[in-house]
C-alpha cells in the first residue's frame, strides 16, 4: 500500500531547542497553570464558543493540546504566531475538562513578553501608549484619549467629544470625574504605591524587554513622584 | 493501521465537577483568617442574599459601599458611572466615590501580559486594602475588574507562597492583606434593589424590547459565582440584568448568538479593530436586529457598551442591518426613574441614535438637550465652574 509521507515544518528551526524548552519551562512552572489545564477530550467546544476562532486561523483547542502533550516546537511556534489573536473573553472555559485555553493563553503571552519575543513586541507596538497610561496614572484609558485621529471608525461623535472635552468633563456630577488625562482623579500616595507594586513584582523589568524606550520614559516619571515623596530608586 | 497517541493525563480528577458545585472558596477564606495569613471584610448589613449558579447564597451590600470605579466607563461611557451613583442617591443608599482607588489594570493585563500574578494580585489587595480602611464595602463596577479579582482571590487562596509575597509588598505600603467576604458587581446590586427602582419608574417601558448581551467576564470567569434564577431561562443562564430589565416591565427578546462575546478583545478595540467591528456587527446586532429587532441592547459591562456601540458607525457605512442603540442596565434603569438623559445619563457620549427609544419611552429628548445646551453655556462663560447633584436634578 502506498503510504503518504508528512514534514512538520518546524517554522523556528533557526531557535535552538534548548531555548524553546526553558520557555515553555517557564510556562509550566506558572502558579496559575495547573487551573488552566487538566486534559482534553477534543471535543471542539473551546473552538466553537471562540470568537477568534470565527476571524482568524486560530484554535484555542491547538494549544491546549499542544500544551497538553508538551509539544515544544509547537509551543513556541503557538507562542509566536498565534496568542495575540486570542480575545481573551473565557468563552473557551465552557470546556467540559475545565481547562481554561484562555488562561493558557495569559501566561504564554507573558513568557513571549518576559522573554521579549519579536513577535510580541510587534502585538504590542502600536499598544506602547495605553502601557503607558495605565502604568503612569492608574487608570487604562482616559477622556482625551478620545481623538479623531486614534479611533476615525467610531465616526464624528468621536470629533464632539474632544472639541468639547473640557466644557463635557466639567457637566458630569460625580467631582472625581472631571479629569481629562485620567478616568477619575487619583490621589499622590495612591499613584505612588502602585509604582512601588510594578518595582517590587518585576514588571518594570518585562516593559525593559519588550519596549525599551518605554521602559526609559516610565522609569523617567516614576523616577521624579517616587523621589519627590521620599523613595530610591 | 490506527495510530496510537498518547495524550498525558494531567490532574484531570483534581478538580471534579461536584468540588466547583461545591465551591470552597468561603471555607478557604475563613480558615485562613483564622490562622491569621489574611484579613475578610465583612459584608456590611443590610444585605440581600441571591442564588449562585450552583445554590451558594451571595451576601449583595445594599449601603455603605466603596465605589471601584471602571477605567473604561469613567473615561469614555461616564453617564455608566453617572447612573450607579444616582440610583443610590436616589434610593437613599449611601456610598463612598473613593481617590485611592487605581484601576484594576485587567485590561491591561488581557491585552498586553505586561504583568503577572503577583502585580497582579497586589493591585487588588490594595484596592482592597484601601476600601477596608475606609470602612466601606467594595462594589466593583467593572465585569473584568469582578472576573479578574475572583481569579486574582483563587490564586491568592491556593497559594501561600503568592500570599507570602504579597503580605510582604502591603506591609511596605503601610496595609494588609484584605480580601473581602464577598466580590461583589454593581449589576448584582442593581438585581437585588431593581423592584424598589420599578417602584419609582415615571415611564412606561412596557413598549420597548430589549435584548440582553451578558458579558463574559461576569459569567465565564469564576462562573460559579454568577447570579442565576430558576424563574429566568430556567436557570440555564445568568439571570443578572434580564431581572432587572423584567421589573421594569420592559419585553427581554432571545437571540441566537447570546453566548458569544461582543468582540472586545482588550488588545483588538485598542489596536486591531477589523476583528471587533466585524465580530460586534456581523456575530451580535445583525442577529438581535434580523431575530429581535429590539428597540435597545442591554448589556453591564463597560468595554461590551463601547463595543457594541462605536463598532455600529462604520458598519452603517456599509449598510449591513445595524442600528441599535447600546447602553448599561444602570443607564437604562435610570431613564426610566426620570433621570436627564443629558445631566445623569450623559447619552451625548454614546454614538449609535437613540432618540426612537427614548421618544417611545416618553422622554422629551429634545427639549432635555436644549436645558443641557445651557449648562455647557454656563460652564464656558464661567457662571457655573460644574454641573452638580443639585443641578442634575433640578426640574
Amino acid at each position: 500500500m502506498e503510504q503518504t509521507r508528512y514534514t512538520v515544518r518546524n517554522k523556528y528551526s533557526d531557535v535552538p531547542y534548548e531555548v524553546k524548552e526553558q520557555l515553555f519551562r517557564e510556562v509550566k512552572s506558572d502558579l496559575r497553570f495547573t487551573d488552566y489545564l487538566y486534559g482534553c477530550y477534543e471535543c471542539g467546544i473551546c473552538v466553537a464558543a471562540c470568537p477568534s476562532a470565527r476571524f482568524y486561523d486560530f484554535s484555542p483547542r491547538r494549544i491546549a493540546q499542544a500544551v497538553a502533550r508538551e509539544d515544544v516546537e509547537l509551543i513556541y511556534e503557538q507562542m509566536n504566531d498565534d496568542v495575540w489573536e486570542c480575545s481573551q473573553c473565557f468563552s473557551c472555559n465552557r470546556c467540559p475538562r475545565q481547562n481554561s485555553p484562555g488562561g493558557i493563553i495569559t501566561v504564554l503571552r507573558e513568557v513571549a513578553v518576559k522573554h521579549g519575543l519579536r513577535s510580541a513586541k510587534e502585538a504590542l507596538g502600536a499598544y506602547g501608549r495605553v502601557i503607558y497610561k495605565i502604568m503612569s496614572t492608574g487608570t487604562q484609558v482616559s477622556p482625551d484619549m478620545l481623538q479623531p485621529d486614534a479611533f476615525p471608525d467610531w465616526g464624528p461623535q468621536v470629533l464632539d467629544v474632544s472639541k468639547n472635552l473640557d466644557t463635557w468633563r466639567k457637566a458630569i456630577p460625580p467631582e472625581t470625574l472631571h479629569t481629562t488625562e485620567t478616568a477619575w482623579e487619583i490621589d499622590d500616595k495612591t499613584i505612588i504605591e502602585l509604582y512601588l507594586i510594578w518595582h517590587m513584582t518585576g514588571v518594570m523589568n518585562m516593559i525593559e524587554k519588550v519596549d525599551e524606550g518605554l521602559y526609559t520614559i516610565l522609569m523617567d516619571v516614576m523616577e521624579e513622584k517616587l523621589e519627590e515623596a521620599g523613595y530610591s530608586m | 493501521m490506527p495510530i496510537e497517541i498518547e495524550i498525558p493525563i494531567l490532574s484531570a480528577d483534581k478538580r471534579a465537577a461536584e468540588d466547583i458545585e461545591k465551591d470552597h472558596t468561603h471555607e478557604l477564606l475563613f480558615e485562613l483568617e483564622a490562622q491569621g495569613e489574611l484579613v475578610v471584610q465583612r459584608v456590611p448589613e443590610p444585605y440581600s442574599e441571591v442564588d449562585t449558579k450552583y445554590g451558594r447564597k451571595k451576601k449583595i451590600p445594599l449601603q455603605h459601599t466603596w465605589h471601584h470605579k471602571s477605567c473604561g466607563q469613567c473615561g469614555h461611557i461616564p453617564g455608566y458611572s453617572t447612573s450607579i451613583f444616582w440610583l443610590h442617591r436616589q434610593l437613599g443608599l449611601e456610598y463612598n466615590d473613593p481617590k485611592d482607588q487605581t484601576s484594576c489594570t485587567a485590561w491591561n493585563y488581557y491585552a498586553s501580559a505586561t504583568s503577572n500574578a503577583a502585580a497582579q494580585a497586589a493591585v487588588a489587595v490594595r484596592n482592597f486594602a484601601a476600601a477596608y480602611e475606609s470602612g466601606y464595602f467594595p462594589l466593583i463596577h467593572c465585569g473584568t475588574s469582578f472576573g479578574h479579582y475572583k481569579e486574582t482571590r483563587h490564586e491568592l487562596l491556593h497559594h501561600a507562597d503568592l500570599r507570602k509575597q504579597v503580605r510582604e509588598i502591603m506591609a511596605k505600603l503601610g496595609k494588609q492583606l484584605v480580601l473581602p467576604e464577598e466580590i461583589v458587581h454593581y449589576s448584582e446590586w442593581v438585581h437585588v434593589i431593581r423592584d424598589r427602582a420599578a417602584q419609582k419608574r415615571v415611564y412606561d417601558c412596557s413598549k420597548i424590547t430589549a435584548t440582553v448581551h451578558p458579558a463574559c467576564h461576569y459569567h465565564k470567569l469564576v462562573a460559579e459565582d454568577a447570579i442565576y434564577d430558576r424563574e429566568i431561562y430556567g436557570g440555564q443562564r445568568s439571570a443578572i440584568v434580564t431581572s432587572t430589565l423584567q421589573a421594569l416591565g420592559v419585553n427581554v427578546a432571545d437571540y441566537s448568538t447570546w453566548f458569544d462575546c461582543c468582540g472586545f478583545g482588550f488588545r483588538h478595540i485598542l489596536v486591531q479593530r477589523d476583528f471587533t467591528r466585524s465580530f460586534a456587527t456581523m456575530r451580535k446586532i445583525e442577529v438581535m436586529k434580523n431575530e429581535a429587532n429590539p428597540d435597545v441592547t442591554i448589556t453591564h459591562d463597560t468595554g461590551c457598551v463601547t463595543t457594541l456601540d462605536k463598532s455600529q458607525f462604520a458598519a452603517k457605512a456599509h449598510d449591513r442591518n445595524v442600528g441599535v442603540p447600546v447602553m448599561s442596565e444602570a443607564q437604562f434603569v435610570a431613564l426610566a426613574m426620570g433621570a436627564h438623559p443629558y445631566r445623569v445619563v450623559q447619552l451625548h457620549w454614546h454614538t449609535t441614535e437613540y432618540g426612537a427609544l427614548l421618544e417611545k419611552m416618553g422622554i422629551d429628548w429634545k427639549t432635555r438637550w436644549e436645558e443641557f445646551q445651557g449648562d455647557l453655556e454656563a460652564i464656558k462663560s464661567g457662571k457655573k465652574e460644574f454641573l452638580t447633584w443639585e443641578d442634575a436634578d433640578a426640574k
